[in-house]
């Protein structure tokens, strides 16, 4: 049962770090089974790799439930591959078909440098959330959870923008290169909520300076980052970012 | 640097400027649109000519249009600035990207389609608002209508006008619903019909555009 | 005994936690500030430990593994939070929280920890949800509760089913807002690979940068593990690929005691094993079993489909053992049943090794009542599942939209299959009252310490304790320890202590690079967790623990003289990162079965074979080993008990019974 009858050509991305040049290096594997995760075939592909005295292909990856959003990933041409609703760790080797050529590349784009082979580095994410992606309230301070009634409609809404499990599949796969489906996410999560109105404006100019500052392109709604998106994330986030913005600089009187 | 222009210089701010003159074009098309289908009237351009005439000469009209050509040109300037940083934002590209997966090609070729476009508005001003600028200036009469029968008796210049408003269709149709959407009027109930609008007025309006170089050619209007 | 003083505080255990906090020695504002802390881990207890001490004026520096403080493991918890709001009002208290704590942990827990634990519960929710965490609610705006096993009320708070993420993401809003005003300096892609000790007290880590491979040193005034559970000793289990006991076993290999390694939770309801190429295990919620009824067939091997099983050939085998409590038995039972049913030859699947978690009856009953609802009172059986169906989508689509993605069967129409995996340690770094292990300076929040759930956890209590050592309880405790050392100037980390600790870690890592083996650190990883699963899983005894024993101890002999670890020490090197942690997962593999096998009864998630009812029901032994079981490093395989007694003041100790 545990080996399957696949076999498969890999192309993937070689890089041995940040500063030196990489190219795509052809793996051939056979006996793949279906019902093998993506990692898992790597998982393979390394053990091989190993035994041969050849250095294993670096990818990030974590959980493997589709939740942490440690793995990466460009897959034939789509980050976490040609699922929709999936990140890489749950597609599964039956999406593929036996003689495939798969080719992998890691996410590309200047505010994710490659660290090494597939592995990128996404600290840019951080540093917006840094930013503003919170509400500023020490520990301690809060008040009774009750004592503040939020409609469910908004509760759900605000649910499905913190959904974002901030993989980068959005700055990936953008033509743009931009991150502002993950940036809009957090700043739509906390828009909604009442919590979050004494910081929106703020938050807002914030954080999309320092989307800014990481090198992300710009947004052209090609509408690419939420057919992506491995949890659904609406581009409608997009736009109440934006509403937002545009009334913070132009309207409030309060500078960041 | 002041607090306003840290707002036209942001990413949002620069897509707030292409948002804003592109709607500020597409309402010119409207009006554009609307005068130019008076030909069809087919009353030898008489009409057509009047309303020709008051444009050229309306002093509103001509500050307007001098507001036109800014809203191009700040259209065209902020659109080579967001290309140029979003070819930066990733220096090395995909060896194989399926973006056919998850976008239109139209959405994604906003600068091709922009390109020619200008291509064509080059010639389509060469062709129609020099004579004219001509003539108010010299004092001379000028009629539009013989000029536009005139300059599409050519079989090159009516296909370059077709292709050039097949052009201007597809920018529209990522375009219309594209500048609502950076603005921020989105909204549950609405967006969905600014998307059907979009659609229909990137139909409706290249095809009107359409129809007069082709239907003068024919010769069912002269 | 002397070195164990759990330093509970004296007086009523309702006022204890109150007391204490009155009267626990401050830190002055202007001294917070000359005070280094280190945080080691970024998930729920470490990332709001961090973030609340940068909050009251600390200097702060955290580590994580990961290229993100907001992928810590925490992230994929899923059912819920308990809390002690009795927003239903359903009769919960504080009470009740920490007697259905102490009574799920089969009554090996520290009575002052929990009813604490019990005490800041309510105080997390409001928290959490002023930071903006989306946790669910009602119509009325209200929050909303569900119940989860082993209790009688409706405390469960739940954000669908990612409550960890919620949390966890609401943590890290905190943290990265302390990083962002410069109170914290993140370090992200650093493992940390020893503890510092001078003059016996904690004061600094020795960390790998991750990317670059450079060993670095950080002086801290005290040191804070919040690095999680050991399930990864199992290899299968459904912690992430990089959960580890690297940090934990290193500060016990300093001094600080390891309590109740045995204590593992095996959770009943996972995706089975497919194959060998399976790296990780996911869990399928608690709550599938509120509508899921679990049977095996009645005729062992039985080839048919499933739905080609009348009824009458089916064994709903724990309705049949625990009538009184069903298919909604505590964790540890519904595990060892399925284990006793595979084991005795009735699994399914492929491998045999799975039961079905069936959705049919209840679809149907569902079905039933919308059809009526809707004015149909007598629908027919397809009506019924259509739309019963539409409701159990409702209620646990994404769980099935999962469990499809991986078995590649729809669940919707064939039954699921499931199967035990281990999900959670209750054992972990011993520490006291205020969460110190016994290296002074040295704290352990979390999963991580030995905890307060004893020999089994109840669900949604991993969350509630990870977030109240870290925002409620850890930044109080440390003031104790803190307020003696703000005469304490920064330690320079050339100091001979830090200069040794970096030099045995490099050796370390010289020899890993220099062994040169034929195998990979995954194929040991794989033996160990085979080990411990087949002898140290479910079910354990004394023979199969004495032989685990033995064959760990050559599998660590065969680990150190045959791994092979490529690439070079000073590069982003996977494959090294692992070869540390598998290292020390074989030497903590060891303790665990002696541990087992010093526990000659059975108790919550720790099943000895000799020890059991007639029926087959764990038999504790609360005469002779009703005590945690802390264990101090001697030296290789070498390891001294000592032992705190556990006394129940304010509980009457009973045997468990379900029936």
């Amino acid at each position: 049962m545990s080996t399957g009858n696949m076999n498969l050509t890999l192309q993937v991305w070689r890089q041995k770090n940040s500063k030196s040049a990489g190219k795509l290096v052809d793996y051939k594997l056979s006996d793949i089974s279906p019902d093998m995760s993506f990692l898992e075939m790597f998982d393979v592909l390394n053990e091989q790799l190993i035994t041969k005295g050849e250095e294993p292909v670096v990818f990030d990856h974590d959980c493997r439930e589709g939740i942490c959003g440690m793995c990466s990933m460009f897959i034939n041409g789509q980050p976490h591959g040609p699922k929709d609703l999936v990140t890489t760790c749950q597609l599964h080797m039956r999406s593929f078909k036996d003689g495939d050529t798969i080719v992998v590349e890691p996410w590309r784009a200047k505010a994710f440098p490659v660290i090494k082979d597939l592995a990128v580095d996404r600290s840019a994410f951080d540093r917006v959330i840094a930013a503003g992606g919170f509400v500023s309230v020490n520990t301690g301070n809060a008040q009774d959870a009750n004592n503040l009634p939020i409609p469910k409609s908004k509760a759900d809404a605000a649910f499905e923008a913190a959904a974002c499990i901030g993989c980068g599949a959005c700055v990936a796969t953008c033509k743009n290169a931009s991150a502002m489906l993950f940036v809009s996410a957090k700043i739509s999560q906390l828009a909604l909520l009442p919590q979050g109105q004494p910081e929106r404006y703020r938050r807002v100019q914030s954080m999309v300076a320092q989307m800014d500052e990481e090198g992300f392109g710009n947004c052209t709604n090609t509408g690419a980052c939420e057919a992506e998106c491995p949890k659904g994330i609406s581009l409608e986030n997009i736009a109440r970012m934006n509403r937002d913005y545009l009334s913070a600089k132009f309207i409030s009187e309060e500078e960041v | 640097m002041s607090s306003l222009s840290k707002a036209f210089t942001s990413s949002i701010g620069k897509k707030f400027v292409m948002g804003l003159t592109g709607l500020f074009l597409i309402s010119f098309l409207i009006v554009h649109v609307s005068i130019n289908a008076l030909i069809f009237l087919n009353d030898s351009g008489e009409t057509f000519n009047v309303a020709a005439d008051f444009m050229g000469h309306n002093i509103v009209i001509r500050i307007m249009e001098v507001g036109l050509f800014v809203g191009i040109i700040l259209h065209i300037v902020q659109a080579i600035i967001l290309t140029s940083q979003n070819n930066a934002a990733r220096p090395e590209k995909y060896a194989y990207n399926k973006a056919s997966a998850n976008s239109k090609w139209y959405s994604r070729s906003m600068g091709l389609l922009g390109t020619l476009i200008l291509m064509f508005l080059v010639l389509h001003l060469y062709h129609f608002w020099w004579p004219t600028k001509v003539a108010v200036y010299t004092h001379q009469e000028h009629n539009t209508f013989q000029n536009i029968v005139m300059i599409f008796q050519e079989p090159w210049v009516v296909v370059v006008y077709v292709l050039g408003v097949i052009s201007l269709g597809y920018h529209l149709l990522h375009g219309f619903q594209s500048a609502f959407q950076t603005m921020g009027w989105n909204h549950k109930k609405w967006t969905p019909v600014v998307k059907t609008v979009g659609i229909w007025f990137s139909i409706i309006v290249p095809i009107i555009f359409a129809l007069m170089p082709i239907s003068i050619y024919l010769g069912w209007i002269g | 005994m002397s070195k164990l003083n759990s330093n509970i505080p004296a007086g009523e255990l309702t006022q204890k936690w109150t007391k204490y906090k009155s009267s626990v020695p401050l830190v002055n504002p202007a001294n917070k500030r000359s005070l280094e802390v280190i945080v080691v881990g970024s998930g729920l207890a470490g990332a709001s430990a961090a973030a609340t001490l940068a909050e009251m004026g600390y200097k702060v520096k955290c580590f994580c593994f990961q290229d993100s403080p907001r992928r810590a493991h925490s992230i994929a918890a899923q059912g819920g939070i308990n809390a002690a709001k009795n927003y239903q009002n359903d009769g919960d208290s504080t009470y009740r929280l920490f007697y259905d704590t102490i009574k799920g942990g089969d009554y090996r827990a520290r009575e002052a920890n929990v009813h604490r634990l019990a005490e800041v519960s309510a105080n997390i929710i409001d928290q959490c949800v002023a930071q903006g965490v989306p946790l669910a609610r009602e119509y009325g705006g209200l929050l909303d509760n569900r119940s989860f096993g082993g209790t009688q009320v409706q405390r469960t708070f739940y954000a669908a089913g990612q409550t960890g993420q919620q949390l966890l993401l609401g943590a890290y809003s905190a943290l990265e807002r302390q990083v962002g005003m410069g109170k914290v300096q993140m370090y992200t892609r650093h493992e940390m690979l020893d503890v510092v000790v001078i003059d016996g007290k904690a004061r600094g880590i020795i960390a790998r940068n991750l990317i670059t491979g450079e060993l670095e040193r950080h002086f801290g005034h005290a040191v804070v593990l919040g690095t999680g559970g050991y399930g990864n000793v199992f290899y299968l289990s459904t912690n992430a690929m990089g959960s580890n006991v690297t940090a934990a076993w290193k500060v016990h290999k300093k001094g600080a005691f390891f309590a109740n390694p045995c204590y593992t939770q095996i959770h009943p309801t996972c995706i089975p094993v497919s194959g060998d190429h399976q790296s990780k295990l996911t869990l399928m919620s608690e709550s599938l079993r509120n509508d899921g009824r679990i049977w095996v067939p009645k005729k062992k091997d039985d080839p048919r489909k499933p739905s080609d099983i009348p009824e009458d050939e089916r064994d709903y085998y724990l309705e049949r053992r625990y009538p009184a409590f069903g298919n909604l038995v505590p964790r540890d039972v519904a595990s060892r049943a399925a284990k006793e049913r595979c084991d005795a030859g009735y699994g399914v699947g492929a491998s045999k090794l799975a039961v079905y978690l069936d959705f049919k009856a209840n679809t149907e009953r569902y079905g039933r009542i919308e059809a009526s609802k809707a004015g149909n009172h007598n629908p027919d059986k397809e009506t019924c599942m259509r739309l019963g169906t539409a409701v159990i989508k409702e209620k646990y689509g994404n769980l099935f939209d999962m469990y499809a993605q991986i078995t590649g069967e729809n669940p919707y129409e064939t039954p699921m299959r499931i199967y035990p995996a281990v999900h959670y340690t209750m054992g972990g770094v011993w520490v006291d009252y205020d969460l110190m292990t016994t290296i002074p300076g040295l704290y352990c929040t979390g999963e991580a310490n030995f905890s307060d759930h004893g020999a089994n956890r109840l669900g949604a209590s991993a969350l509630m304790q990870g977030l109240a050592d870290g925002y409620f309880v850890l930044p109080y405790t440390i003031g104790s320890y803190l307020s003696k050392e703000i005469a304490t100037k920064p330690i320079p980390t050339d100091h001979p202590a830090f200069v040794e600790a970096e030099n045995e870690v490099k050796a370390t890592i010289d020899k890993f690079l220099s062994i040169n083996g034929t195998k990979s650190v995954d194929h040991f990883h794989k033996r160990l967790g085979h080990i411990m699963w087949e002898k140290c899983g479910m079910a354990r005894n004394r023979e199969g623990l004495t032989q685990a024993i033995k064959e760990i101890q050559d599998l660590r002999k065969e680990f150190w003289a045959d791994v092979k670890v490529p690439g070079s020490a000073d590069e982003f090197n996977p494959e090294l990162e692992k070869a540390h942690r598998v290292a020390d997962f074989i030497e903590l593999g060891e303790l665990m079965c002696i541990d087992a096998l010093n526990r000659e009864e059975s108790c919550g998630g720790h099943f000895r074979e000799e020890h059991q009812t007639e029926e087959g029901e764990a038999k504790r032994d609360d005469e002779n080993f009703a005590y945690v079981a802390a264990w101090e490093y001697k030296g290789v395989s070498e390891f001294e008990l000592h032992k705190e007694e556990l006394n129940y003041e304010n509980i009457k100790v009973a045997q468990r019974n379900y029936k």
